[in-house]
């Protein structure tokens, strides 16, 4: 019960927050919102106890990537944006866009014949007090079975560091 | 729909009456113990400085948090003019969100978790302390001033900067735990008999340091007191939604106090607590109540007035008191599943204020760093140093598996493992001052990229 | 950075030029506490205006107070008997410590030291006391009358300095402990704001900046005036010219200012402590220039006489309005956090700029 109702409210927080980020017109209002669906989406990978995900969804996505954004948006000239009008021919095929994809879904439950959930393949809930701790089976699958991937993705991430890094010195 | 959302309430309350608890608990009386923090904090700086502090609201000061509280709460709340109102709103909540809901993950004693036992403990305390980035810029761009906002950009620079340094040297701590629940952490530095300060000294001090930059005190605090020169990011706050960072910036302090105690000092661990015959050090906590005490007696006929004498006489009963509460769960059979609470409380305690005076007495003693030398600190020197750190303390343990290590017996490998670190981080230095001096001081430099 | 700004030592007002985070130009807006004493003083006989000049540079008095009152006997063609020049001796150094005092501490204030302040003053309080007990002022002390002294050193004069310089050897241990080693003061301090010595003639820098610019130019050597002649002590001289260099220079003058104290009360001169003077001063007409060392600089008195009670004119030359003029070389190409270093180490007192 309790867990129906904390999902219920990460869920609308989650929708909402969507929502209200690409309606806002003041950008740091949709940052926020933003930051605010994000954190949303934090409190249901808690749920499903997934609590790893959840502490790093927070560290990297909202501690990271989004005091990223927010700087971006606070050091560019503003005001000038602002009084542009924004993407407004492209309203109309994001709109097409997300009819198309709610009617794939839609048609999806449909033709299952069923309520939403009961047709799907439904992996059988683990008993939680028989998991082992979250972090130390993500830190075992990364160094064990996924070695090479993890590999090359920081190879990848100090590329874009030193990229980064070269292209944001001034020339002197 | 009614009745099953009131079954629910009463799940999660049967379920979650203890935390909740608990977590009402802290929000209410945190504001006090910052208060009263604050006020120890002014009556230091005084003593360093040779003079009294405050002395007139109460005896000797000891109401003077209350009158600050009451004084920020009755100002009138201003706004400016142009500022985003839900921003203004949202920034010191922000900021005081992310501390309070850090200091949930701590653990004072080993029944003694503020909320729940977390298995991601310490990633969740540095995780959720990480949000508080936030209050700070938005509370920088809601003041709708450019040197406001560069002051809050600057001070968010900072943060992010030295988080890397910390998280580095709390991973060179984790390595000897395996895991990142407090409760277990504590217990590894139990089971090894040795606190993991002596096995990673170097992530000690890069932790110690970081940790001063990230709750913006001296000598790191230009961003804060760059009101001298230039609008800091809470300039525009007054009254209460000021007191509301204030808070946030002590409750921080406490936050990272609460980390490295736990991680290296030993958390509520009597120092040796796997040594049996150094049991006699359980009276510790008792005898030093009762010195307090037996100095404010001496100290009664002293003072000039009556009030100030029946002062000193209760603050000594009042030690004496708690003074036989630590006592008793050594002594007395019956009092003994209390041991773990009491005696962990008094050492978690008193480890946490020791961490935060040395913090005030940094803020005394020392001036305060430019902003482009605090980046090249942290950038040029703490976080390859803490890299450096993990490296060699990994390798450290490896071989101290290889040889059967345990313990003290740890103390073999991560030694030298430290003078390596320490010989690395002069050679750091040295290259550092070179390239420093070589470059040209009149070319512009970029102070976000260290 | 406004005229009201906790930084800028009084209401100095200084426009700067920025290119990102650093100054490429500067503009100092002086005359916020402009009250007119050169106009003052031709209207105003030559012992009544003695009480003006102490509140020009407010924090070291005596030392203005001496410059003026050795002008005007400079144009009487009197001089002080030895015992008033000796004891003049023992309270303008006594008064260089106490500026030196209240400009380390405000100075470390600016830099983030919380806590050299309350040391300084605490040292400055025993200085003061001793001026309290000698004239029975402070601050604006009127020490010296035109031909020596008014007032006879008090019965525990000679023991009240001796028990301060004591004191006082250790008490600069402890600031040096504080800052000379420390990490983040010398980065702070070094390369900060130089002065190169060729600049700091040209601008007509004098005291401490000159010094420590490696000029070796101290009055007290080069023309002695009250009794510097008879004492024995050192110029300090600095190398690069930045700040950190006038902050040792200024640390050792604090000693070497200690020194002469100790040398001169060993053999205070007994005698008259006022000259012949009479009660109305008529100069005979003519002009002089008279400077001695202050804690600042040089401070210079250039007075014309016309032959009646009052001076025809008056000029002062305050040294840190002409210390100031090197604010704008100082500060280019350093960054916004370093102004107020640099404000702090010319050591200014705007009741002396602007007069």
């Amino acid at each position: 019960m309790l867990d129906k109702i904390l999902f219920y409210f990460f869920a609308a927080v989650a929708v909402a927050s969507a929502v209200l980020m690409v309606t806002r017109r003041n950008v740091i209002h949709s940052a926020i919102f933003l930051i605010t669906a994000l954190l949303a989406t934090a409190g249901i990978f808690l749920q499903l106890r997934a609590e790893f995900l959840f502490i790093v969804q927070i560290i990297l996505y909202v501690g990271g990537i989004m005091v990223l954004f927010v700087f971006v948006i606070m050091l560019v000239n503003l005001d000038v944006a602002l009084q542009q009008i924004q993407f407004a021919r492209q309203k109309w095929v994001a709109l097409l866009v997300a009819l198309a994809l709610a009617g794939q879904v839609g048609l999806m439950f449909w033709s299952s014949g069923k309520m939403p959930g009961q047709g799907l393949p439904v992996l059988t809930a683990a008993v939680a007090s028989n998991l082992p701790p979250n972090s130390e089976t993500v830190a075992h699958s990364l160094f064990d079975a996924y070695l090479l991937p993890f590999e090359i993705a920081s190879v990848l991430l100090l590329v874009a560091m030193i990229g980064a890094v070269v292209m944001a010195k001034k020339r002197t | 729909m009614m009745e099953a959302l009131l079954h629910g309430t009463i799940d999660f309350l049967k379920l979650y009456w203890a935390p909740l608890l608990c977590g009402v608990a802290v929000v209410a009386v945190l504001p006090l113990i910052v208060g009263y923090i604050v006020l120890v904090e002014r009556k230091l700086m005084a003593d360093m400085q040779a003079r009294l502090g405050p002395m007139r609201v109460g005896p000797h000061g000891l109401l003077q948090p209350i009158a600050d509280a009451v004084k920020l709460l009755i100002k009138e709340d201003i706004i400016p003019d142009n500022a985003d109102k839900l921003v203004f709103w949202l920034a010191p909540v922000l900021s005081v969100g992310a501390a309070l809901l850090s200091l949930a993950g701590l653990a004072i004693g080993p029944a003694f978790q503020i909320a729940q036992d977390i298995n991601i403990g310490i990633l969740f305390v540095v995780g959720i302390s990480a949000l508080g980035i936030f209050g700070i810029v938005l509370g920088g761009w809601a003041s709708n001033s450019h040197y406001s906002l560069m002051g809050a950009l600057r001070s968010s620079a900072q943060l992010v900067s030295y988080e890397t340094a910390a998280g580095m040297a709390l991973v060179s701590a984790l390595l000897f735990t395996g895991t990142l629940n407090i409760k277990s952490i504590v217990e590894a530095q139990s089971k090894e008999g040795i606190w993991f300060v002596m096995l990673a000294p170097v992530a000690f001090f890069t932790y110690l340091v970081a940790s001063i930059a990230e709750t913006n005190r001296a000598p790191f605090d230009l961003p804060e007191a760059e009101s001298e020169l230039v609008a800091g990011y809470m300039t525009e706050f007054s009254g209460f939604r000021w007191s509301l960072y204030f808070l946030a910036e002590y409750a921080n302090m406490i936050v990272v106090a609460s980390v490295a105690t736990t991680l290296f000092l030993g958390g509520w661990l009597r120092p040796f607590a796997s040594v049996p015959w150094l049991n006699v050090l359980d009276f510790l906590p008792a005898l030093l109540t009762v010195a307090v005490a037996a100095y404010c007696i001496v100290r009664v006929p002293k003072q000039p007035t009556r009030v100030q004498q029946s002062f000193m006489m209760a603050v000594a009963g009042l030690c004496f008191v708690v003074g036989l509460a630590l006592v008793a769960p050594v002594v007395l059979p019956v009092a003994k599943p209390f041991y773990a609470g009491i005696h962990g409380g008094f050492w978690f305690i008193s480890k946490v204020s020791l961490y935060i005076y040395f913090f005030m007495w940094l803020r005394f003693t020392i001036p305060r760093y430019r902003f482009d030398q605090l980046m090249r600190l942290g950038w040029h020197f703490l976080i390859p140093l803490s890299i450096i750190n993990v490296l060699l303390v990994g390798v450290a343990l490896i071989a101290g598996s290889y040889f059967h290590l345990q313990g003290w017996g740890l103390l073999l490998v991560t030694t030298p493992a430290a003078v390596i670190t320490l010989v690395a981080a002069l050679l750091i230095l040295a290259v550092d001052k070179e390239r420093d001096a070589r470059h040209d001081p009149n070319a512009a430099s970029d102070f976000y990229a260290g | 950075m406004g005229p009201q700004h906790p930084s800028t030592h009084g209401v100095l007002r200084v426009k700067l030029k920025l290119d990102g985070e650093r100054v490429i130009g500067s503009e100092c807006i002086i005359g916020y506490l402009h009250r007119g004493v050169e106009k003052i003083a031709e209207n105003r006989t030559y012992q009544q205006f003695a009480p003006y000049v102490d509140r020009m540079d407010y924090v070291a008095a005596v030392s203005s107070g001496l410059g003026y009152c050795e002008a005007v006997e400079k144009l009487l063609l009197v001089e002080a008997p030895p015992r008033a020049r000796v004891i003049r001796t023992i309270l303008t150094e006594l008064q260089r410590i106490a500026s030196h005092l209240l400009w380390l501490g405000t100075h470390a204030l600016d830099i983030g030291a919380l806590t050299p302040l309350f040391y300084c003053f605490r040292e400055r309080e025993e200085i003061l006391k001793i001026f309290e007990k000698y004239c029975g002022a402070r601050l604006t002390t009127h020490a010296f009358r035109i031909g020596g002294l008014q007032y006879e050193a008090y019965d525990t004069f000679e023991k009240d300095v001796e028990r301060f310089c004591k004191d006082f050897e250790s008490r600069i241990a402890e600031y040096e402990t504080l800052l000379t080693n420390n990490r983040i003061w010398i980065g702070r301090t070094r390369g900060v704001g130089i002065l190169t010595a060729a600049d700091a003639i040209a601008f007509g820098v004098t005291g401490p900046v000159l010094r420590a610019s490696g000029v070796k130019w101290d009055i007290r050597k080069a023309a002695p005036y009250a009794a510097y002649d008879q004492y024995k002590f050192e110029i300090p001289v600095g190398t690069t010219g930045d700040t950190y260099d006038r902050y040792l220079v200024r640390m050792e003058e604090m000693r070497q200012s200690r020194l002469i104290c100790l040398q001169a009360i060993e053999n205070i001169p007994s005698g008259p402590i006022l000259g012949k003077v009479g009660k109305v001063l008529k100069p005979p007409p003519g002009e002089v220039y008279h400077a001695i060392e202050a804690p600042k600089g040089e401070i210079g008195y250039y007075i014309v006489s016309d032959g009646t009670v009052m001076p025809y004119r008056v000029h002062i030359r305050p040294p840190s309005f002409i210390n100031l003029q090197a604010f704008d070389r100082m500060v280019r190409g350093h960054l916004v956090a370093d102004v107020v270093a640099i404000i702090g180490t010319i050591d200014i007192v705007l009741g002396e700029v602007d007069r």
